[in-house]
C-alpha cells in the first residue's frame, strides 16, 4: 500500500467522527471498522461546556492517527487559520484541506484550496485536500506539495456513490505514485468496493457509517467492502470484453445430435 | 474593564492578556485553540497577546468531523 505521507495505514480505511447516535456507539463503529484514521474538527466552545475535551479524551483512545479537517471554511484565510489552530490541538501536521466553494453541493473552491495548500506546505504541513477528479486541479496541488489527493466520489452526505468513474480512473492513471483516498459521497459498501477496485488507495467517508441503523454493523460491512475492492485491485481483473467466451471448455465436448 | 467579543458574545472582561482571558473565562486546562481578530494566536504567544477594547476572541475546542 502507498503510504500517506510516510505513514504505512494498517488499514486503508478513515472513518468520520460525526452524527453518531452516541458517543459508545462511535466508539463501536471505530472497533468494527478497524479504521486507522479518524478524522476530527474545531467548533466554538463555552467555558462550562466540556463536550468538546470529553470528545478529545474519547478520540485518543480510538489508538487511531487523527485527521483534523477545516470543514465549513469557505476563504483560504479562514482554512489556513483553522488548520494552524487544528495543528497545535490535535498535535499533529495532517490536516485534511477543505475550502468549500458553493452550499448546494459542498464542492471544493479548486482555485482557494490550491492556494490554501501551498500556504500550509510551506507552513509544514501534510495537507490532505478535499478535491474534485479534476486533472488540472489535481496537478496544481500536487505542485503545491500534496502528497495525496482526495477527490469526492459525490457530494458530501449525499451517498450516491461514484458519480464520475472515467474521472476517478483518469486520475489513478495519470498519478500513480500518489496516494488517492476517495473522500465523500459514498453511502454503501459496494460503492466502496468500486472505489477500491479502481485503484483507490483508501476511503474515507462519514455519513455512510454514523447514519446507518446500525453504524458498528455497517462499519464493518464498509470494512469488509474495502478490504474486497483492495484485494480484487490487488489481483488483476479480467478485461471486460462485449461478447459471450464460454468458461467451461469447448473442446472433448459429446456430439449428441 | 472591556468588552470585547468571546464566540459572537459580547462579554465584560478585566483581562489584559489572552492567557489571563482564558483563566477569567473559565477555560482553565482545556485544550482550545485561540485567535483574535482572525488571526491564530499559539499558546505560547497567549501571555504577548494584549486584550483591546472590541477585539474578537474566537475559542475552539475538539469536536467531531467528517
Amino acid at each position: 500500500m502507498r503510504d500517506f505521507y510516510g505513514v504505512q495505514l494498517e488499514t486503508p480505511f478513515m472513518l468520520g467522527t460525526a452524527q453518531y447516535p452516541s458517543p459508545a456507539i462511535l466508539a463501536k463503529a471505530f472497533e468494527q471498522s478497524k479504521a486507522s484514521v479518524a478524522t476530527v474538527s474545531l467548533r466554538r466552545e463555552a467555558s462550562g461546556d466540556k463536550a468538546g475535551q470529553d470528545f478529545w479524551r474519547l478520540i485518543q483512545q480510538l489508538n487511531v492517527h487523527v485527521l483534523p479537517n477545516t470543514a465549513g471554511c469557505h476563504t483560504v484565510k479562514e482554512a489556513v487559520t483553522t488548520a494552524h489552530m487544528a495543528r497545535e490541538v490535535f498535535g499533529t501536521t495532517w490536516i485534511k484541506l477543505e475550502v468549500i466553494g458553493e452550499e448546494d453541493t459542498l464542492q471544493p473552491d479548486v482555485f482557494g484550496l490550491v492556494e490554501a495548500a501551498r500556504i500550509l506546505t510551506e507552513d509544514g504541513f501534510q495537507v490532505f485536500p478535499y478535491t474534485t477528479e479534476d486533472l488540472v486541479v489535481a496537478d496544481k496541488l500536487v505542485n503545491s506539495g500534496c502528497r495525496v489527493l482526495m477527490p469526492w466520489g459525490a457530494p458530501i452526505g449525499s451517498g450516491m456513490g461514484l458519480n464520475n468513474v472515467f474521472g476517478l480512473r483518469a486520475l489513478r492513471a495519470h498519478f500513480p505514485d500518489i496516494p488517492l483516498v476517495v473522500d465523500a459521497g459514498l453511502g454503501l459498501p459496494s460503492q466502496a468496493a468500486q472505489a477500491m477496485e479502481l485503484g483507490m488507495d483508501a476511503i474515507l467517508l462519514n455519513t455512510a457509517v454514523s447514519k446507518a441503523g446500525d453504524p458498528a454493523m455497517m462499519a464493518e460491512a464498509f470494512a469488509s467492502a474495502i478490504r474486497a475492492g483492495q484485494l480484487a485491485a490487488k489481483a488483476d481483473p479480467m478485461v471486460p470484453r462485449d461478447m459471450a467466451s464460454p468458461s467451461t471448455p469447448v473442446l472433448g465436448k459429446a456430439f449428441l445430435d | 474593564m472591556k468588552h470585547i467579543q468571546v464566540n459572537s458574545e459580547t462579554v465584560t472582561v478585566k483581562s489584559e492578556q489572552l492567557s489571563e482571558l482564558l483563566i477569567e473565562l473559565g477555560y482553565g486546562d482545556s485544550v482550545v485553540a485561540t485567535a483574535v481578530n482572525g488571526d491564530f494566536v499559539a499558546q505560547g504567544n497567549r501571555v504577548n497577546t494584549q486584550i483591546k477594547e472590541g477585539d474578537r476572541i474566537e475559542v475552539l475546542a475538539p469536536m467531531q468531523g467528517g
